[in-house]
């Protein structure tokens, strides 16, 4: 006989350890969080920095502290885990293969599943620098393991490419344990990070940054030598003429984060062109019944407060759905992303099964001054919010009332756009 | 009179706020949209503190490094002298959240203390 989990929870990073608690405070104590670490956290252990929790807690800790948290809560009810363990596959009808150096291959039946994997860094390859191969080239988020971690310098002369908020923290990083970092280039002629992070990290320590800059060459054979930066035209084509030489041994690289989807999509659990997330509706769970998703394999978040909050309306969910407990949904009402909106998640609502407020997430297209959130139910304009600012590096949140839903008749859509 | 120029970050929006001084005293703040942009640039330049986080080696433990923190805010000009202080300390496991590392760090009266759990 296999063994059977009432909720099988695949990964046990942030978006986990609070998925797993929050079923198991509805009521569902046979669950099991996967994680191919040999630590509960993910990757905030890594995250030595302060700043996460400000909503959760109301007060600023570290990331380890935030997980120790989560931990902490996970310990106290007992949820069982395995670390160690990679789970390699997860099948249409639920049986989900784990790989351990320990136990070898398994198989274990799952009644619901929440999906809470993370992101990757998007790596080199996928951004077609010419140059040769030398070592010193480094993912932002692989410096900072062999920093924080496992207390290795990669090097000491450092530019950064993209501004995205962990080569931001790297760069304070790199520069308090005696690095000179050179630089940091930005290819978009706005910064992918948080403000804060800008000014504390790189202000604080005269390092410049450079929109509308990037590397057009990396130079060096077995080791870096120095990179070659030149600025771009609106097209983000290098202007040539002003190419500039940085001597330097290492090159971070901070350019985006992309969801850690190959399980989901292998079992048939549909992935949005946008966020390169599971679709999701306003219970996190996907078009897989029984399947769940939170946290960054879902889309990619600057707060993990919100990573938390949406891991536990996933868990509570679930456990709803292995209880039984889920009512007829019926027609789901889509949510329509235009002007200027990426995406947003959840992608349809469900009137009968939501609560009594459901936070749409969403990103922006670009930079915006001055501009409103319009919120259409229909045709009919219900919301008109001004912004003084938004920009993609900072994620945008409306609220939904179920009552508001519930006294529109005939309501199929509602829009969300950025408008004057 | 000396002029500063900040960017605030209290919010998305980084409003690049001036600062007025005369003999290190404020006389005018300038470019910001809200009185929590006033309260930053006055801070800012009068008293700028921050938070110091950074590692320090373990003996024995199941990690090899301990994340740490400075328990409060220190001046900014101190955030060196703070990390100099961590340069040659050796822990040993296991350590809990809150530990001290490092009493009175470089003077500053505040104590620096581990981030992280490491179990022995």
């Amino acid at each position: 006989m296999m063994k059977t989990y009432d909720i099988i929870v695949i990964g046990g990073g942030p978006a986990g350890l609070a998925a797993g608690v929050a079923a198991h405070d509805a009521g569902v104590d046979n669950i099991l969080i996967v994680e191919r670490d040999d630590h509960l956290g993910g990757i905030l252990n890594q995250c030595i920095h302060n700043g996460f929790g400000l909503h959760t807690f109301k007060e600023e800790l570290t990331g380890p502290e935030y997980a120790q948290r989560f931990i902490d809560q996970v310990l106290e009810r007992e949820i069982p885990y395995v670390l160690n363990t990679m789970v390699v596959d997860m099948s249409e009808d639920k049986v989900v293969t784990l790989m351990s150096r320990e136990r070898g291959i398994e198989t274990v039946q799952a009644k619901a599943i929440i999906l809470a994997m993370g992101c990757r860094e998007r790596p080199r390859g996928a951004l077609n620098i010419p140059g040769y191969r030398p070592a010193g080239i480094y993912s932002a988020g692989t410096a900072q393991r062999l920093v924080n971690i496992e207390g290795y310098m990669p090097g000491k002369k450092v530019v950064i490419l993209g501004s995205g908020d962990i080569g931001l923290i790297m760069a304070r990083r790199m520069t308090f344990e005696g690095a000179k970092v050179q630089c940091v280039a930005e290819v978009m002629p706005y910064s992918g990070g948080l403000k804060r992070n800008i000014v504390q990290c790189l202000d604080d320590f005269d390092i410049p940054l450079l929109l509308s800059h990037t590397v057009v060459n990396i130079h060096g054979k077995d080791r870096l030598t120095g990179v070659t930066i030149a600025e771009v035209d609106e097209r983000r084509r290098p202007i040539p003429g002003t190419e500039t030489y940085y001597d330097c041994d290492t090159l971070l690289l901070s350019v985006g984060l992309i969801p850690e989807n190959e399980l989901s999509h292998n079992s048939g659990v549909q992935i949005s062109p946008v966020t390169n997330g599971p679709v999701v509706d306003e219970t996190m769970a996907t078009n897989h019944e029984g399947v769940f998703a939170c946290g960054n394999v879902l889309h990619v978040h600057d707060l993990v407060d919100y990573v938390s909050e949406e891991a536990g309306t996933a868990g509570r969910h679930a456990a709803e759905y292995v209880q039984g407990k889920v009512a007829d949904k019926g027609e789901a009402v889509v949510l329509k992303a235009v002007d200027g909106v990426r995406y947003t998640v959840p992608a349809t609502i469900h009137v009968n099964s939501m609560d009594d407020k459901v936070t749409v997430r969403f990103r922006v297209a670009g930079v915006f001054k001055n501009r409103y959130i319009g919120v259409y139910f229909n045709d009919e304009r219900k919301v008109h919010r001004r912004k003084q600012v938004m920009a993609p590096g900072e994620m945008e949140q409306v609220i939904l009332r179920k009552a508001d839903l519930e006294a529109f008749d005939g309501l199929h859509t509602i829009t969300i756009k950025v408008e004057d | 009179m000396e002029e500063r120029h900040l960017t605030c970050i209290r919010c998305p929006l980084g409003c690049q706020i001036t600062v007025t001084l005369d003999n290190g005293e404020v006389v005018n703040v300038t470019g910001n949209t809200c009185k929590r942009g006033d309260q930053y640039a006055r801070k800012e330049v009068t008293d700028p503190t921050r938070t110091v986080t950074s590692i320090v080696r373990v003996n024995g433990g199941d990690v090899a490094m301990v994340s740490v923190k400075t328990k409060t805010d220190v001046p900014k000009d101190k955030i060196f002298d703070v990390l100099e202080t961590l340069t040659d300390v050796v822990v040993e496991a296991p350590v809990h959240i809150g530990d001290v590392i490092v009493a009175d760090a470089a003077g500053t009266g505040v104590d620096i203390i581990a981030t992280k759990q490491v179990n022995a």
